[in-house]
């Protein structure tokens, strides 16, 4: 990669390890993730926003990460899919899309695991339909959905 | 009619968690855009802003020589390619036209359309660099709608295009430029006689648009031309032999030069057997001699790739007043983008297919316009004409006054009769759909509230086979490595290892399934046409029995026992009793410790293009709620009843089923194409193509009819198609019965309803 007047160092805590990198400054996050640092859980399904498919959390909150420019985000917390297991095993939401077959093709997958990850963060038992409003903002091509919310209910009664 | 004589299976028919299924929620699986190679370019396409120019100057001398531009790539850079016919399994390609598609030759032909390409140090370089590239235009008059692009004053796409006649008794076509490149007919009977004899006649018109397959990952392709003349290619595609057979044909290498690695594919529904990035990528590797990744942007992926085709369609049928049909005509016209090749044939196949109907015939005409060239969509061509159909017989039914599913049973298609080409149906579980509707709780329920409605329709597929191949070999401790070469798209690593698992007598988790590159593994065609699992199924079955083969003869020679006198029964070889009448039995796991030192490992592989497919049907119910002051349709209750055949994993049909039935819920309501007057796409992001989200749904309720398919060893049918097929017809009869009003266009949009309901100035 050639270091051109327009590239900085990234440095920002993702998955709960600190990192720095050259990036562009013309980078989006999700640019800046895949391309510069090797994190390619999120994914580009659209690059405006639609499709949800590069959710990430930045600082706890739910974003998309191909509409947040990496400049802004320096010295942030940045969770993304790769951050959500943990060495004992999956989150009990990955367990869940597994066992109820919550994805077909799999890539709209991490960023409804990490869209699903703050919805239960915000609110740890919600109603279907309060789970199909939080979750209108990821779009899923291969399963109508229907797995998916039981993925997320099933994760939410698991949890006490 | 539920078959009452299944196996009792111990694999097939459990839910099993998917062998792939952890990389996929970790994000640790590798979906093209994935891929990173050491020195590795990226590409980027600019596009035509035209719907129809004549390209008078095409300058890219100032973009090559942007700092960090190492290659540039225009239609010149590619040999010129005879006219041809390649299959690709779902549809053919011409290789001339897939040329000129790839990187547009003389003419541009659709917005969007590809006119040259760079690979740079980074995106934002080879972004930079399309700004640089002059183009000049001359632009042309062009046309959209088929049945323009069918009239004598039309704008003409292709001067030398003529139209083929593929139907007996009709004259040939005369010898000047047309857009419409074939007219085909399929007859049977004596129509003018069938409709002779009707009471009833009924005859109406429809119009569907474009649809996207809208799949979430955009198309991709990486290549790397190495100086040896070998090429690889690294991309998200529905077959990677197919997509090695269109390079060879594009580029005029041989196929043995040629590997396609498969990457995880993030949907596909058809959309991914065309090539698109791989052969530009391919070539700009080669000019620059560094891999190339090229991934496209959404805007492109709507406005070039894709769709299926926009239609006409006008069905008429003749009935007797005790609701016998006596003849049907369907005229189906579909556009196909700016080449040939529209799935007009499969849908004139499928159009009156549920349907026992001597006296019919069904026109067909692909017709090209200038929009993008149509691909593959989920049972190709069948949504649009069984819709008209199916609207029709809404109609129809209530001119008889007789109950619309009675009205279908009383015609159904059963063993024996004869489909749209004469042909005997065989085992198909049409009339086991049918009466599955009619008795469903949700058809026999009552329905309340205001500007409620309910409405049913049925579905028709055939399901393909093509060719599938695959390589096994029992590992040491007692498991199987498995290599196939369809890609997963859904579930097929599981649906595979599941069937070779049974008849093995293993579990799921003691396969090892791969998806491995073209020069891996045998032959195999597209993850497609619903064909997967049913041919994947005959390999898994012919690996399974060879291996149990010779594990039998493995197990005589340390018995010392006569080969034919050892058998396998639930995962184990057994032997006649020993000496001391002690039982001989090895189970998998103690025999295959033992190869190595009885005459080495097995490795078995095996290839299959049998044809005996099971033809599926489905039928739809849908109750939905009208606002009157918005338009939007809230889909209150939705329950697709299908013929499996048997479902090898449950859920991962069920999710076919729902995920099919969705996407027609979108083209029901909501998905179309809006161009501009200029020809230019106005809708092409996920915010303006409006695909159903989470909150315009209720859980879609399956019921599984199980008629197994005797052409299969574990009775498969394949799933994944005919489930888009009815939802456009039957949320178009719940809206007759909740508004009175009959629409003849999808989608029903909220303009569209409000256009009704509104007064009229």
């Amino acid at each position: 990669m050639t270091t051109t007047s327009s590239s900085f160092i990234f440095s920002a805590t993702i998955n709960g390890e600190q990192r720095e990198f050259l990036a562009d400054e013309r980078d989006s996050l999700l640019e800046a993730l895949r391309e510069r640092a090797g994190i390619r859980g999120p994914k580009e399904g659209c690059n405006n926003g639609n499709c949800g498919a590069c959710a990430v959390l930045l600082n706890g909150v739910l974003v998309n990460s191909c509409c947040v420019m990496a400049a802004e985000v320096t010295g942030e917390q940045i969770t993304t899919v790769e951050g959500l297991a943990t060495p004992e095993g999956l989150a009990p939401l990955q367990q869940c899309f597994l066992e109820e077959a919550a994805l077909q093709c799999g890539i709209c997958t991490p960023g409804f695991l990490i869209a699903s990850t703050a919805l239960l963060a915000e609110n740890p038992h919600p109603t279907e339909e309060e789970t199909r409003f939080w979750l209108a903002g990821n779009l899923c091509r291969c399963t109508g959905y229907d797995k998916i919310i039981r993925a997320v209910l099933k994760a939410a009664d698991q949890t006490a | 009619m539920v078959a009452t004589d299944k196996p009792a299976y111990k694999v097939v028919g459990t839910r099993p968690v998917r062998p792939d299924g952890t990389d996929k929620v970790t994000g640790r699986a590798e979906y093209g855009a994935d891929l990173r190679l050491d020195g590795m370019l990226y590409g980027a396409v600019l596009r035509s802003p035209h719907a129809h120019a004549r390209i008078t100057r095409l300058d890219t001398s100032k973009a090559e020589a942007l700092p960090g531009v190492l290659a540039v790539a225009t239609n010149a850079d590619f040999p010129r390619v005879a006219s041809g016919n390649l299959n690709l399994g779902e549809g053919t390609a011409n290789p001339m036209w897939l040329v000129d598609n790839l990187l547009a030759g003389e003419k541009v032909l659709y917005h969007g359309h590809a006119v040259a390409a760079v690979a740079a140090i980074d995106q934002h370089v080879a972004e930079d660099a399309l700004a640089l590239i002059e183009v000049e235009y001359e632009v042309l008059p062009f046309v959209i709608d088929v049945r323009e692009a069918m009239l004598e004053t039309a704008p003409i796409l292709h001067d030398d295009l003529r139209t083929a006649v593929r139907a007996a008794g009709v004259a040939p076509a005369p010898d000047r430029p047309t857009n419409v490149a074939t007219h085909l007919r399929l007859e049977k009977g004596d129509l003018d006689a069938g409709f002779a004899e009707a009471d009833v006649v009924i005859e109406r018109e429809f119009e569907t648009s474009m649809f996207h397959q809208g799949y979430i990952e955009p198309q991709n392709g990486s290549a790397f031309w190495n100086q040896d003349g070998n090429l690889t290619v690294w991309t998200s595609v529905q077959g990677s032999f197919a997509t090695r057979d269109q390079l060879s044909a594009v580029l005029q290498i041989p196929v043995s030069r040629i590997k396609v690695v498969p990457m995880e594919i993030g949907g596909g529904f058809g959309g991914k057997i065309n090539v698109y990035l791989e052969p530009l990528a391919a070539i700009l590797s080669r000019k620059s001699k560094r891999p190339v990744k090229m991934w496209m942007t959404r805007e492109a992926v709507f406005q070039a790739t894709g769709p299926t085709s926009a239609t006409y369609c006008r069905v008429k049928i003749g009935a007797k007043r005790d609701g016998t049909f006596t003849a049907a005509h369907a005229y189906l016209a579909y556009e196909a983008g700016a080449y040939p090749g529209s799935p007009v044939g499969a849908g004139a196949q499928c159009a009156f297919a549920p349907y026992n109907i001597a006296n019919q015939v069904v026109d067909g005409f692909d017709v090209v316009v200038n929009g993008p060239k149509t691909s593959a969509y989920r049972a190709p061509g069948a949504p649009a004409s069984e819709y008209a159909v199916e609207a029709t017989i809404n109609e129809l039914a209530e001119m008889l006054q007789i109950d619309a599913m009675d009205l279908r049973l009383k015609n159904a298609s059963r063993e024996g009769t004869a489909n749209a080409v004469g042909a005997p149906w065989p085992t198909i579980g049409a009339e086991a759909v049918m009466n599955a509707v009619k008795n469903h709780p949700h058809y026999t329920s009552e329905l309340h509230g205001d500007d409620v409605g309910r409405g049913v329709a049925l579905g028709f597929w055939f399901n393909g086979g093509m060719e599938s191949s695959g390589t096994a070999t029992v590992t040491a401790d007692g498991r199987v490595s498995l290599n196939m070469g369809t890609v997963d798209i859904g579930g097929s690593r599981a649906s595979h290892a599941m069937q070779l698992a049974e008849v093995l007598g293993l579990e799921m988790d003691d396969i090892n399934a791969h998806i491995v590159d073209t020069d891996s593994t045998g032959y195999n065609g597209v993850t497609g046409g619903s064909r997967v699992t049913f041919q994947g199924g005959w390999v898994m079955h012919d690996l399974g029995m060879a291996i149990r083969q010779q594990l039998q003869e493995r197990a005589a020679g340390l018995w010392d026992v006569a080969a034919d006198a050892v058998t396998y029964d639930d995962g184990s070889v057994v032997g006649p009793d020993d000496a001391d009448g002690q039982p001989r039995r090895m189970s998998f796991k103690e025999i295959a410790s033992k190869l190595s030192n009885s005459g080495g490992m097995i490795t078995v592989s095996a290839t299959s293009k049998r044809n005996t497919q099971g033809p599926a049907f489905a039928g739809h119910i849908v109750d939905l709620q009208v606002d009157r002051d918005t338009g939007k349709v809230t889909i209150l209750r939705y329950t697709a009843i299908q013929d499996v055949g048997t479902a090898i994993h449950p859920s991962y049909v069920e999710g076919q089923i729902q995920g099919g039935a969705v996407q027609g819920i979108g083209m029901a309501l909501n998905e179309e194409y809006v161009y501009d007057d200029q020809g230019r796409l106005r809708n092409s992001t996920f915010l303006d193509y409006r695909m159903p989200v989470a909150n315009d749904l209720p859980m879609i309720d399956v019921q599984l009819i199980e008629v197994p398919n005797p052409g299969h060893p574990f009775g498969v049918r394949g799933v994944g198609e005919v489930p888009i097929v009815p939802p456009q017809a039957a949320i178009r009869n719940a809206l007759y019965d909740a508004l009175g009003v009959n629409f003849y266009q999808t989608p029903v949009s909220p303009r569209v309803i409000l256009d009704e309901l509104l007064p009229k100035d």
